[in-house]
């Protein structure tokens, strides 16, 4: 026996099957399913995921919610087993794509030198950071990703230092293709994942994506949440070609960030320090208008 | 088949890209590799051999290193790397991961001293430390030894019955270092030599499923009892893989355990590495002075050869066992085998902890250890080499 999950045979070619363990309102349920819509049942990716809830929603073994072949890897190991099997599939004439679905701790933490070495080597893998801006698996401890003043197991008296800029990074490895996905705006997300698709070598793409349980809201106000994200600013839709050239996909439209925390037990009045979030957007935006003035992205891009 | 003066790293890095090579009709070879001290030539050849069919990745650490073989192999590919010392303890995670998800990597561990402090001389605890993943582990003597016994890895490693990686340790700088003569195989003969690697849990999508999530403790437990029932399915195997070696290359390499001059022995010192070469020396001398002195050189770590133990013993009253590795609070890890093998036999198992840290295991020191093996009534704690000397 090795541990090896399989699916029955109707629900193959799903990328994630119904009857899944995620919570009601997870952000990587829509994450995935509009993957599916964005390249169709005929394209489904290869996964790796590493510990994270991403493979948790697998459930145990004998069963898998994923329809797909999945590789569930170490923590910190998910581009670099990823590099593996991109290889082998490149060596072998293999068509399909190979993608890392992993969680903004093995992201931003523990995975930064193995995403950053896969990145510089520039290999063919398309990596998704779902971040959910905490450590969901082990029950909501803080991660770099977590934003400041937000209050998680680790940060009881919320988190004082702001949130990482994985973008930049990114960016700064110079990758093909870097993007952040919000799974309220399905046409924006299904377009840029098609891009990703289409690009060879590294691509990072960065969902923001709702977590329920450890944001303490409403499940059915997931995406909801993440209009306001957008639309207040906070989290800025843009894409980033080969590290130089920047589009912005949707412009903040004065939508207060006040809206987005209210709905979310995890920012209290005392744990947040408003007008530091507030300067701490508008640089965000100062910086990101700059570049995309100064570098715009080409036409062909 | 060109006999050359070669390196021991050398020779190890050229038998792996031969190994991979031999692969390549089927779904080649990929690998991870990075450098440390004494390992690193072998990563330099590995990068520097041109695969018709593989790729060898430079990682940014041997977490990756092991990481990309993982996914290499995960993909059915032919997967192997090589490390030394911190850099197995900084691999450690995957080295586990490798076994429990049973994929046929080899790795070659050149034996380096664990720092702090920093030293980069020989000593086989960074491979000992690594006794209870879910690898086989031998140690070889000299650099052909190296040759013969990766290949052999692969097979052992890739055979249905087995699925289990496995680690070849050899003596940094004593072997990896130093020049021998090497018959280095030719490409053919080893594509003869090994089947096309066939990884049957390779993920696919013909047949999508999940390796290496979650499962319950009666599903674990099973899982470790298949890897315990495979590990014991090894011997055999390996008897096959001498067998098929000895047709091809028309020479046949040491198995599990060699015993020397122990049936009529009664006095057995063990050792592995280069230090079972210098003990055959000074058992000689001792032969000749008729004293009846035999040892083992031990091979085959893991599994651990329990009854080619009791069966080499015999009836010799006495064992000492020379260890190159120190588990703190306890003392020699071959020691705890020996004696764990021989329990409930009315003989004497004594430790010895010998060239700790890289020190030379002097043929006279070897001769003070029989001196003190015979003059003991008792076993006592582990003797340390620079205490007692
Ligand atoms: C080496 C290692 N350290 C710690 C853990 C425990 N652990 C498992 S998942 C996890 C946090 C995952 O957080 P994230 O990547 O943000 O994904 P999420 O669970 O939020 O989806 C931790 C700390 C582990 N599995 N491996
Ligand atoms: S804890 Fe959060 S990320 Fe994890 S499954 Fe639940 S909602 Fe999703």
């Amino acid at each position: 026996m090795t541990t090896t999950a399989t699916v029955p045979e109707d629900y193959c070619n799903h990328l994630l099957r119904a009857g899944n363990t995620n919570c009601a309102g997870c952000g990587m349920s829509l994450g995935l399913q509009l993957i599916e819509q964005a390249v169709g049942k005929d394209d489904l990716p290869m996964l790796v995921i590493p510990a994270c809830c991403g493979i948790v929603t697998a459930g145990a073994f004998p069963t898998s919610a994923y329809g797909v072949p999945v590789a569930a890897s170490t923590f910190a190991s998910a581009p670099a087993v990823g590099t593996g099997l991109t290889t082998v599939a490149q060596l072998n004439g293999e068509k399909h794509f190979t993608m890392c679905w992993c969680g903004d701790g093995g992201t931003y933490d523990i995975g930064m030198a193995t995403l950053s070495a896969a990145a510089e080597r520039n290999e063919d893998l398309i990596y998704v950071c779902y971040d959910n801006e905490i450590y969901g698996n082990t029950g909501g401890q803080r991660s770099s990703a977590t934003p400041e003043g937000v209050r998680t197991t680790t940060t009881p008296f919320g988190k004082t230092e702001r949130k990482k800029d994985i973008m930049g990074i990114m960016a700064a490895h110079r990758v093909p293709y870097a993007a952040t996905l919000s799974v309220a705006h399905r046409e924006d997300f299904i377009r840029k994942f098609r891009k990703a698709r289409s690009t060879r070598g590294f691509r990072f793409l960065l969902i923001l994506s709702p977590c329920p349980t450890g944001w303490k809201s409403e499940p059915a106000q997931s995406v909801d949440l993440i209009q306001l994200a957008v639309r207040s600013g906070l989290f800025p839709l843009y894409e980033v070609f080969e590290g130089q050239r920047y589009r912005i996909n949707a412009e903040p439209d004065g939508t207060p960030i006040e809206r987005y925390m209210e709905l979310q037990r995890r920012y209290s009045s005392k744990s947040v320090n408003l007008e530091h979030i507030k300067a701490g957007i508008e640089a965000q935006w100062h910086q990101l208008h700059g570049l995309a003035a100064a570098f715009p992205a080409r036409e062909d891009d | 088949m060109p006999r050359a003066m070669l390196t021991g790293n050398y020779a190890a890095g050229k038998t792996l890209a031969l190994a991979g090579e031999a692969n390549r009709n089927a779904r080649g070879c990929v690998s991870g590799a990075y450098p440390i001290t004494p390992q690193t030539e072998i990563i330099e050849v590995l990068r520097a051999h041109e695969f018709v069919k593989g790729r060898v990745v430079p990682v940014e650490s041997e977490h990756s290193a092991m990481g990309v073989c993982i996914g290499g192999s995960l993909g059915g590919a032919r997967s192997f790397t090589a490390s030394s010392s911190n850099g197995l303890a900084y691999m450690n995670e995957n080295v586990f991961a490798a076994g429990y998800y049973r994929l046929p990597i080899v790795m070659v561990a050149v034996n380096r001293t664990l720092g702090p402090p920093w030293n980069i001389w020989v000593d086989q605890g960074d491979s000992l430390s690594l006794r209870d993943a879910p690898w086989i582990q031998f140690y070889v003597e000299s650099h052909q030894e190296v040759v013969d016994t990766i290949l052999m890895a692969f097979r052992v490693a890739e055979d249905e019955r087995v699925l289990l990686p496995v680690m070849v340790a050899m003596d940094g700088f004593v072997v990896s270092h130093t020049l021998m003569g090497v018959e280095l195989p030719e490409q053919e003969q080893v594509d003869r030599y090994l089947p096309a690697c066939h990884v049957p849990h390779r993920l696919r999508f013909d047949h999508p499923a999940t390796v290496g999530g979650l499962a319950w403790p009666r599903e674990t437990e099973r899982h470790r009892k298949d890897i315990q029932e495979s590990m014991e399915r090894v011997p055999a195997v390996l008897t096959e893989a001498l067998d098929a070696f000895e047709q091809v290359f028309g020479r046949r390499p040491k198995g599990p355990l060699t015993a020397e001059h122990t049936e009529d022995a009664e006095v057995v010192l063990v050792a592995c590495n280069t230090m079972a070469r210098t003990l055959r020396n000074v058992v000689r001398e001792r032969r000749e002075r008729g004293e009846k002195i035999g040892m083992i050189a031990h091979k085959l770590f893991r599994p651990f050869p329990r009854e080619l133990v009791r069966q080499a013993i015999g009836s010799a009253r006495k064992v000492g066992v020379l260890d190159r590795n120190h588990s703190p609070g306890s003392g020699g890890i071959f020691w705890q085998e020996y004696a764990t093998s021989l329990q409930g036999r009315d003989l004497l198992v004594q430790d010895y902890l010998v060239g700790l840290g890289g020190g030379d295991v002097t043929p006279q020191y070897i001769h003070e250890v029989i001196d003190d093996l015979l003059a003991r009534k008792h076993a006592g704690e582990p003797v340390w080499e620079e205490v007692t000397a």
